[in-house]
């Protein structure tokens, strides 16, 4: 009976053994407004050791930010009769719209290759799910195309230094949002990492998506597309209207 | 002034796109052309997506002909019923340029053909103004007056069946001649933003031979209604119109023109149309090198 009773605990006990992340955001939901040039966003919380002990060796966190991921088409430019123009594409099933990654420490430092790749952190570790039969060397350079432009345009970044732990227990990471953010439902995942292993894991959802006037025009053009389309069209001739009679009282 | 674009999905400082509207505004109250060439390169330059400044700028030049038409429909400088067969052809036109724009757009083509299209009308427009100015300002010098061209159509209009009368034009010809060359500017708008004036008005001069009281405002007329048509035809394909993009614009350009508009009168129209020919052969010039240029992104990222 005893034994019974530990082998239904059993996974109890060993969960209490664990550290235990309870993290939070300083946002659950960036509204893109008129005036948007990007946001910080801010990613905090506490590590729960068992029984309240802080063990010795000292543990690392890294949080990744992700946007929705969205099938891509990633095209290459070659020369072709003097003229530059896109020869070669190759197609990605699930590509994140943003990834970024904060550590305590540089993330080749914390975790084999093997870790890294199966949790996706850093930028080089994102599963780009590839679709078409391309040999392999043709598929990296794609790979390295796309990431290096998304990099480069600040959707893709990492850094080693964004997450700060104080006395082992509290952290803090920020990430700051540019502003031409893909909008959707964004995941933000924390991880606990000590010598190498990935001890505890949560995740927190995060909204970012237009707002108020901006939301509206986005949602009309994409619904009522001839309406808006002819609401363009009435707004450009009564603006022309208005200048051409205001210009000829000015005169 | 930082400002969201709902559509372009981007920020965007609204001083700089007011006075790009403003400084295509004063070039095309100078020299009476929509400007539309202008805008939509300039648009892309600064990093708004290329559909989205295509398909803004149409939006944009329906505004700013508004007036124009207006004014010259009072002095009867408007042949309504050219004006009519030509919006006919630009529909269709257009129409048939949505397609192309969404295929195009689909094999990834569609930045190349549009830079070809810029460089080569552009080129070769701004090569025939530029001579036509350069003679007649030489005339000028010498004191010869400039000979009259025999106002005529060519021979292939000439040729085409089914006769109307366009009185206003003074013309009498098939309607067919129109209705082409109202189709390809209503092609042009759609793939490349442009409102067509600096197509439709040689072509109505030199092509169809038509009086030039009437060419002005015929083609205004035209192009409102073309680009008019245009705005609806991406809105409900490629779902490209940026209103607040668009709005920016009408108002940096209808301030513009008007102070274009009082500059043309202190300058002869020779050295006019010389610049005009000379920012034309500009813009195509720094077209052509974007497609020769190693560029600086080998690769794109289109969302499927």
């Amino acid at each position: 009976m005893s034994r019974l009773l530990l082998l239904i605990l059993a996974p109890l006990l060993i969960s209490a053994a664990k550290p235990k992340l309870v993290p939070d955001v300083s946002q659950r939901r960036i509204d893109i407004i008129y005036s948007f040039t990007g946001a910080e966003l801010l990613l905090f919380g506490a590590i729960l050791y068992p029984g309240g002990r802080v063990p010795d060796a000292h543990a690392d966190i890294a949080v990744v930010l992700k946007g929705p991921a969205e099938p891509v088409v990633v095209r290459e430019k070659a020369k072709v009769a003097g003229i530059w123009m896109n020869v070669r594409s190759a197609r990605f099933r699930s590509v994140p719209s943003f990834y970024a990654l904060a550590a305590s420490r540089p993330i080749e430092r914390l975790v084999d290759r093997r870790t890294a790749a199966i949790y996706e952190l850093g930028i080089d570790n994102i599963q780009l799910s590839p679709a078409s039969g391309a040999p392999p060397e043709e598929q990296r350079r794609f790979e390295a195309g796309l990431v290096d432009l998304k990099r480069r345009s600040g959707l893709y970044s990492e850094s080693a230094t964004g997450v700060e732990i104080t006395d082992d227990v509290l952290y803090r990471a920020r990430i700051s949002i540019p502003a031409r953010v893909p909008t959707g439902r964004y995941t933000a995942e924390t991880f606990l990492i000590q010598d190498g292993r990935v001890l505890a894991g949560a995740t927190r959802e995060i909204e970012i998506d237009k707002s108020g006037f901006e939301r509206f025009v986005a949602v009309a053009a994409e619904r009522w597309s001839l309406t808006y389309g002819l609401v363009a069209v009435a707004i450009s001739l009564l603006l022309g209207w208005i200048a051409g009679i205001a210009f000829r009282r000015l005169k | 002034m930082d400002l969201y674009l709902p559509i372009a999905g981007l920020s965007v400082n609204m001083l700089v796109i007011v006075g790009l509207g403003g400084l295509v505004g004063v070039l095309s109250g100078m020299f009476g052309v929509g400007g539309g060439f202008l805008t939509t390169p300039l648009l892309i330059f600064y990093g708004i997506p290329p559909s989205v400044a295509v398909a803004s700028a149409a939006t944009q030049i329906t505004g700013a002909s508004v007036s124009g038409v207006l004014a010259h429909t009072q002095r009867q400088g408007v042949d309504f019923r050219m004006g009519w067969v030509l919006v006919a052809g630009g529909a269709v036109g257009s129409f048939a340029g949505g397609f192309a724009f969404r295929a195009l757009q689909k094999s990834g083509q569609i930045d190349t053909v549009v830079g070809i299209l810029y460089v080569l009308l552009l080129g070769s427009i701004g090569i025939l103004m530029a001579r036509e100015a350069a003679s007649s300002l030489r005339a000028i010098r010498s004191g010869e007056p400039v000979k009259a061209r025999a106002r005529r159509h060519l021979a292939i209009v000439a040729a085409l069946p089914f006769r109307w009368r366009f009185y206003r034009s003074g013309l009498y010809i098939s309607p067919l001649a129109p209705l082409l060359l109202g189709a390809s500017t209503g092609l042009l708008t759609v793939l490349m933003g442009v409102g067509g004036g600096f197509l439709l008005v040689p072509a109505m001069i030199y092509g169809l031979g038509m009086s030039t009281r009437v060419v002005v405002g015929t083609s205004l007329f035209q192009i409102l209604f073309v680009t008019a048509a245009t705005t609806l035809v991406h809105a409900t394909t490629s779902r490209a119109v940026d209103i607040v993009l668009a709005c920016l614009l009408l108002i940096g350009s209808v301030t513009g023109a008007q102070f274009g508009a009082r500059f043309a009168q202190t300058v002869r129209p020779e050295y006019l149309r010389l610049i005009l020919a000379l920012i034309v052969l500009l813009v195509a010039g720094r077209m052509a090198l974007g497609l020769g240029w190693r560029p600086d992104e080998i690769y794109t990222v289109q969302a499927l």
